[in-house]
């Protein structure tokens, strides 16, 4: 089953390294995982997106809590909670395309942050399946570059992630 | 005043309380070498090989349960130290290991003897620092002290770049180290405790099964107490022995691949299992879905949570410190009006009996040839049962762990975990240093000796007295039996060709050597060897070379499904 881990960790170099290499060590699988400063520059917060049985996810939380710059984390998918993804697209768009490209991204609620003569640069969020939907309904033809960040959660209501 | 890094360094040392330190010199370590030059609180021991520096502050430290140190120079002397580290690591042997590093500038430019120190060590230490800054420097050995030494212990690394012991900084050493990130739990859930004595009660067919956690722990007074209040049989893990008395009628010998029949049957049979600082690990459980064929109820007590539910369901989790969780045991359990159902556990020791009288380590005691298993049997009435015992990895580790039988924690020192060949006789010499009038025994074979015979040399300059007790039987023993038992007889590379005369190599380190051909001359060369208090004697044992290690349970096999003699 998928699972949307966050963790508050030491923002101290040296620390994605050591989540990145338990998971290689230990077998486990990373779907997504990105990582940034908090408002408290001393901790960064990072979002794991990853697959297994309810033992995997278990001895997951267990090695991840034994790191020593791991100062706290949960598992989302425990609870309500909200995960957004940022989607960089670069599609062509050029004559009778150029209008449907832009039909589609309002659709889709996203914008156009660039533009040329020949394509778009449309930036989307949402959950994953929301962007793949998105790059599943224009022509697959038009699109020339993606980059996505990987998905970011945070718990609904009053569940809250801090130290 | 202000210090240079390199003082702090060692002013950290001595604030720690450190009397030894293993390791060997080298350009980005100069200036640390220096310092230790100019003082004598802090005694460094130079090693041959920086795998021998980690072992002997890994002998050290098992031994006495502080925290073993050692020093090593950048890039090579890192990689070299690795396989040390590892080994200390799979155990949860508390370390601090110090590192030389290039100087900051010059870090990721490929320079001379640079590697990633950090990123090498990373899966292979409880932690590891790389310390930038010289006002780093004390905080940062307070916490590798910390961190090492407390929770499952385990090794840590610091990395200090050369620049950074010249540069300087006031000193002062912090009295405690704290990490927001970091709280061993000590206690146990009472909830759980109180679930678990009931549970205990009422077994019919209990097993108390205990591993290294129990030693590093120490926890065995604990454990003896709670398991005679009981009444329930033990076993202990090859890195647990000496958690409890070998010769107590409550005790069934070692479990696992090369366990003793008794042991593995009660353990697969057992309706309630109390599991104390182990962790069902492959050599001991065997094929997990074999071990689930039978119903029981899983008791769990460990310091690391992690280790729970890890190969094995748990039934009842306890996380604590296996001492205060023991002691809690014996509390509610001397409070609790109920107490074992004695009939059950006559018929539960009746079974035991009937397992027991299959004498599963017989061995042809008529023979000719020299037997490994003599040569222990041996080794434990000359030294008392007394000694030190440290050993490399194979048959002749199975033996010492089979035939030694182990009073005391601490005296058992091996390589458990990850199976290091070439760690008995470094061991053995942190040990000794330890222990400067124990009886220190290093039981090791003809393959693994040669991995670390480097170290005779320090043991020379330093006059550490070992025994050196080698199973000669001219083969990788464990390897030959494998292939015997599974690849056809095909010996492949496994034969030790060109051995060295032993004995003559000892003598041309300075030491006195033996080479005992004749089963009558076993004792005797013994006595005569544990005899010399101030020599080093290394006894070269020809013993049969077709003796193989049993019980076994085959790889990927059950605890029941063991091949018996």
């Amino acid at each position: 089953m998928r699972h949307i881990v966050s963790v508050l960790l030491e923002n101290e170099a040296g620390a994605l390294s050591r989540v990145a290499g338990l998971f290689s060590a230990r077998g486990y699988n990373i779907e997504s995982l990105t990582v940034a400063p908090t408002e408290d520059p001393t901790l960064s917060r990072m979002t794991i997106v990853t697959t297994g049985s309810d033992e995997v996810i278990e001895q997951i939380t267990k090695q991840l809590n034994k790191l020593i710059d791991v100062v706290k984390l949960i598992d989302l998918s425990d609870g309500d909670h909200i995960e957004r993804e940022l989607m960089l697209v670069k599609v062509r768009a050029v004559g009778k395309d150029r209008e449907e490209m832009k039909r589609m991204a309002d659709i889709f609620r996203g914008r156009i942050i660039d533009v040329t003569d020949k394509d778009y640069t449309i930036e989307l969020t949402g959950t994953g399946s929301k962007l793949d939907a998105f790059l599943k309904a224009i022509d697959r033809a038009a699109i020339l570059e993606t980059v996505r960040t990987g998905a970011s959660g945070i718990g609904r209501g009053d569940r809250v992630l801090r130290v | 005043m202000e210090l240079t890094g390199a003082e702090i360094v060692v002013r950290c040392l001595q604030e720690e309380g450190v009397e030894h330190v293993f390791g060997y010199p080298g350009g980005a370590v100069l200036f640390i070498y220096d310092e230790l030059f100019k003082q004598n609180r802090v005694k460094h021991i130079l090693v041959r090989h920086e795998q021998g520096a980690v072992h002997a502050a890994d002998g050290y430290a098992r031994s006495t349960g502080k925290v073993g140190v050692s020093l090593v120079t950048s890039g090579p002397g890192v990689t070299n130290a690795v396989t040390g580290i590892a080994t200390a690591y799979m155990d949860s042997i508390p370390l601090v290991i110090i590192t030389g590093q290039v100087p900051t500038h010059a870090i990721g430019l490929d320079a001379f003897q640079e590697c990633d120190t950090v990123g090498i060590t990373r899966p292979c230490v409880k932690h590891n620092f790389l310390v930038k800054d010289v006002k780093g420097i004390a905080v940062t050995i307070k916490k590798a002290f910390y961190i090492a030494s407390t929770g499952r212990p385990g090794p840590v690394v610091v990395d200090i770049p050369k620049d950074v012991t010249t540069a300087k900084a006031e000193f002062r050493y912090p009295e405690t180290a704290t990490l927001r990130s970091y709280n061993p739990v000590t206690k146990g859930h009472g909830g759980q405790i109180r679930k678990a004595i009931q549970t205990l009660i009422q077994a019919k067919r209990p097993m108390i099964y205990t591993g290294g956690g129990v030693i590093l722990g120490d926890a065995s007074e604990e454990l003896a107490h709670l398991t005679r209040a009981l009444g329930f049989p033990c076993t202990n893990t090859l890195m647990g022995l000496g958690g409890y008395p070998a010769t107590d009628r409550q005790f069934l010998g070692m479990l696992g691949m090369h366990g003793t029949y008794e042991a593995n049957m009660a353990m697969q049979h057992c309706d309630v299992l109390l599991a104390i600082g182990a962790r069902f690990d492959d050599r001991v459980i065997g094929n997990p879905d074999h071990f689930y064929n039978a119903q029981r109820t899983i008791i769990h007590v460990d310091i690391d949570p992690s280790s729970i539910s890890k190969r094995v369901k748990v039934d009842i989790p306890i996380v604590g410190n296996v001492r205060e969780v023991l002691r809690e045991l014996i509390k509610q359990l001397e409070a609790s009006r109920e107490k074992p159902d004695a009939e059950a556990l006559k018929d539960w020791w009746a079974q035991i009996s009937e397992w027991r009288s299959r004498d599963c380590l017989k061995y042809d005691r008529a023979s000719a040839l020299i037997k490994p298993q003599y040569v222990i049997e041996k080794l434990y009435e000359v030294t008392r049962g007394d000694a030190f015992v440290t050993s490399d990895v194979g048959q002749h580790q199975m033996w010492a762990a089979q035939f030694y039988k182990f009073e005391k924690p601490r005296r058992w020192i091996n390589s458990g975990g990850l199976g290091t060949m070439g760690f008995g006789l470094p061991a053995a010499m942190g040990v000794q240093l330890a222990h400067p009038k124990a009886t220190v025994a290093c039981v090791t074979g003809e393959a693994s000796v040669q991995m670390c015979i480097q170290e005779l040399s320090t043991c020379k300059q330093y006059r550490l007295p070992i025994k050196v007790v080698n199973l000669n039987n001219k083969y990788m023993g464990m390897v030959r039996q494998w292939q015997e038992f599974f690849h056809g007889n095909r010996y492949a590379e496994s034969y030790m060709d060109a051995l060295p005369d032993f004995v003559k190599l000892a003598e041309s380190y300075g030491h006195a050597g033996m080479k005992i051909e004749k089963r009558e001359d076993v004792e005797p060369a013994l006595k005569e060897a544990f005899s010399r208090k101030k020599d080093l004697v290394f006894m070269d044992f020809i013993t049969d070379q077709t003796e193989n290690v049993f019980p076994m349970v085959p790889g990927g096999k059950g605890l029941s499904e063991m091949i018996l003699v």
